[in-house]
C-alpha cells in the first residue's frame, strides 16, 4: 500500500492496473518538479546571460566561469551539495525545493546560452536601423531585438523543459517521491520491479512525446520573423 | 549516542588531504566508465544514425524505435530497468540476466548516449550535399563506397562539436551509476560523507574533480576535432 492505495498482486494485469493511480501521483510530482525547475532555470539563465553581456570583463568573466563550471559538473553532485551543505549554513529547505533548485541551477547554464544565441542571432542591420530611427538602447532591446529573439528562444527552451523532465528522477536520491522513486518503493515491497519500472518507462515516453510535439507545434506556429507588437 | 563518531567533529577523524585517496580511486572508476561508454556509445551512434538514413525498412525501423525509446525516457529509469527489471525477464524465460553493476552501468550509459549521438550522425549525414551523392553515383560507386569514401569523411568533422558536448554529458551521467552501488567518484564521496559528515569539503572537492575531468575531456575532443578536420572537403 502506498498513498492509501492497495495493489492487487493476483495477476500481472491486475497488478499493473492497481498501481497505475499510485504512479500517476508520482507523475504529478515529476511534473511539478519539472515546472518549478524550469521556472528557476529560465530566471537564473536570464540573469547569467545578462551578466555575460556586460562589457566589463570583471563582471562578464566570472559569469562565463560559473556557467562553464555548472555545465561541466553532474546534477547529482550539485544536488548532494545543496542538500547537505546548505543546512550547515542554516538554510533548510524541503527536499522537493532543494531538488527543483538543483535542476534550475544546472539548466540555467544551458538556458543562458539560449538567450545569448537568440539575442546575437538578431541581424546587425536591425540594430543599425533602430539607431538610425534614434531609438534608445532600452527601446531597441524591448521593441526590436526581443520580439525577433523570442521566436528563436522558445523552441530551444522547450527542448530543455523536456530534458529537465528526464532529469527529475535524480531527485529520488534526496527522498523526493517522484515517479521513479514511487516505482522503486512498489518494487521493494512486492519484489516485482519489472512491471512498475516498465510502466514508468512507458509513462515517460508518453510525457516526452507529448511535450516534444507541443514544442514542435509551438515552433511551427510562432511567427518566424518576430512577434507582432500590435 | 549510538555511534561514537557521530558525535565528534568530522575534522578530527580525517584530515581533508586524506580524502584524496578514496576520491582518486573513485575518479579512476569514473574515467574508466566514461571511456568505455563513450566508445560503445559512439559505435551505437553510427549504427543507429546510419540505420535511420537507410532505405531498408527493418534497419530503419529498429533504429527509429531505439532512438525514440532511449531519448524519450530518463537515463535513471533505463539504468534501474536494466539492473532491477531485466533479471526478472531472465527469470521468466529461464536465462540468467542478472547484470553486474559495471555491465548494467556501461550498457545504460552507452545506450542512452548512443541514441543522442545517432541523431547527430543522422543530421550530419543528411547535411552532406546532394551533389556529392550524384557525383559518387556518376563515378559508379556502390552505396557502401559512397557512404565510407564520400559521405562519412565529410560528415564526421561536422559531428565533432556536438560529440564533444555529448562526451561531457556522458561524463556527468556516470555519477548516476553510484546509485546501483558502483564505486565511482560520486559513490566514494557519499561514503566519505557518511563517515566524516564533512559534506562541504567533500562535495566541493568532488565538484572540482568532475570539472577538471571535463576540462581534460574537452581538450581531448578538441584535439580529435582538429585531427578529423583534415577530412573536410577542400573548397576551391
Amino acid at each position: 500500500m502506498l498513498f492509501g492505495i492497495e495493489w492487487d498482486t493476483s495477476s500481472n494485469l491486475a497488478f499493473a492496473i492497481s498501481i497505475l493511480p499510485i504512479l500517476l501521483i508520482g507523475m504529478w510530482v515529476t511534473i511539478q518538479a519539472t515546472v518549478l525547475g524550469f521556472f528557476i532555470a529560465i530566471v537564473l539563465g536570464l540573469v547569467l546571460a545578462a551578466l555575460k553581456s556586460v562589457p566589463l570583463k570583471i563582471v562578464s568573466w566570472p559569469a562565463y566561469a560559473i556557467t562553464e563550471f555548472i555545465r561541466d559538473t553532474p546534477l547529482l553532485i550539485q544536488l548532494f551539495f545543496l542538500y547537505y551543505v546548505l543546512p550547515e549554513y542554516g538554510l533548510v529547505f524541503p527536499a522537493f525545493l532543494t531538488g527543483a533548485l538543483a535542476l534550475g541551477i544546472q539548466y540555467s547554464a544551458y538556458t543562458s546560452e539560449v538567450y545569448r544565441a537568440g539575442i546575437e542571432a538578431v541581424a546587425k542591420g536591425q540594430h543599425e536601423a533602430a539607431r538610425a530611427l534614434n531609438f534608445k538602447s532600452l527601446r531597441t532591446f524591448t521593441h526590436v531585438v526581443l520580439p525577433q529573439a523570442v521566436p528563436r528562444i522558445i523552441p530551444a527552451m522547450g527542448n530543455y523543459l523536456v530534458s529537465i523532465m528526464k532529469d527529475v528522477p535524480v531527485l529520488s536520491v534526496v527522498t523526493v517521491l517522484e515517479m521513479l522513486n514511487v516505482a522503486q518503493i512498489i518494487g521493494d515491497r512486492t519484489f516485482n520491479y519489472l512491471i512498475p519500472l516498465s510502466m514508468v518507462g512507458g509513462l515517460y515516453l508518453i510525457m516526452t512525446l507529448v511535450a516534444s510535439s507541443a514544442v514542435r507545434y509551438l515552433d511551427m506556429n510562432l511567427p518566424k520573423r518576430g512577434l507582432p507588437l500590435k | 549516542m549510538a555511534l561514537a563518531w557521530g558525535t565528534c567533529d568530522g575534522h578530527t577523524l580525517m584530515h581533508w588531504t586524506e580524502y584524496f585517496g578514496p576520491l582518486m580511486q573513485g575518479a579512476w572508476v569514473t574515467i574508466e566508465l566514461t571511456v568505455y561508454s563513450t566508445i560503445l556509445g559512439a559505435i551505437l551512434s553510427f549504427a543507429a544514425g546510419i540505420g535511420k538514413t537507410s532505405h531498408n525498412p527493418v534497419l530503419k525501423g529498429i533504429s527509429v524505435v531505439y532512438i525514440e525509446v532511449f531519448r524519450g525516457t530518463s537515463l535513471l529509469v533505463q539504468l534501474f530497468w536494466l539492473y532491477f527489471a531485466l533479471p526478472l525477464i531472465g527469470d521468466a524465460v529461464g536465462i540468467d540476466l542478472r547484470l553486474p553493476p559495471v555491465v548494467a552501468g556501461v550498457l545504460a550509459l552507452s545506450l542512452n548516449i548512443g541514441a543522442y549521438g545517432a541523431e547527430v550522425v543522422r543530421g550530419a549525414i543528411q547535411a552532406v550535399s546532394k551533389d556529392q551523392y550524384e557525383a559518387a553515383k556518376a563515378c559508379n560507386f556502390t552505396p557502401r563506397q559512397t557512404l565510407f569514401s564520400v559521405v562519412l569523411p565529410q560528415a564526421i568533422p561536422e559531428m565533432m562539436p556536438p560529440f564533444g558536448n555529448l562526451a561531457i554529458q556522458n561524463l556527468k551521467d556516470t555519477a548516476l551509476v553510484s546509485l546501483i552501488s558502483l564505486g565511482d567518484l560520486a559513490f566514494r564521496a557519499e561514503q566519505l560523507r557518511n563517515f566524516t559528515q564533512d559534506s562541504t569539503t567533500i562535495y566541493t572537492m568532488v565538484l572540482f574533480m568532475y570539472f577538471g575531468m571535463a576540462l581534460v575531456l574537452t581538450a581531448i575532443m578538441k584535439l580529435l576535432e582538429r585531427n578529423v578536420g583534415r577530412w573536410r572537403a577542400v573548397r576551391r
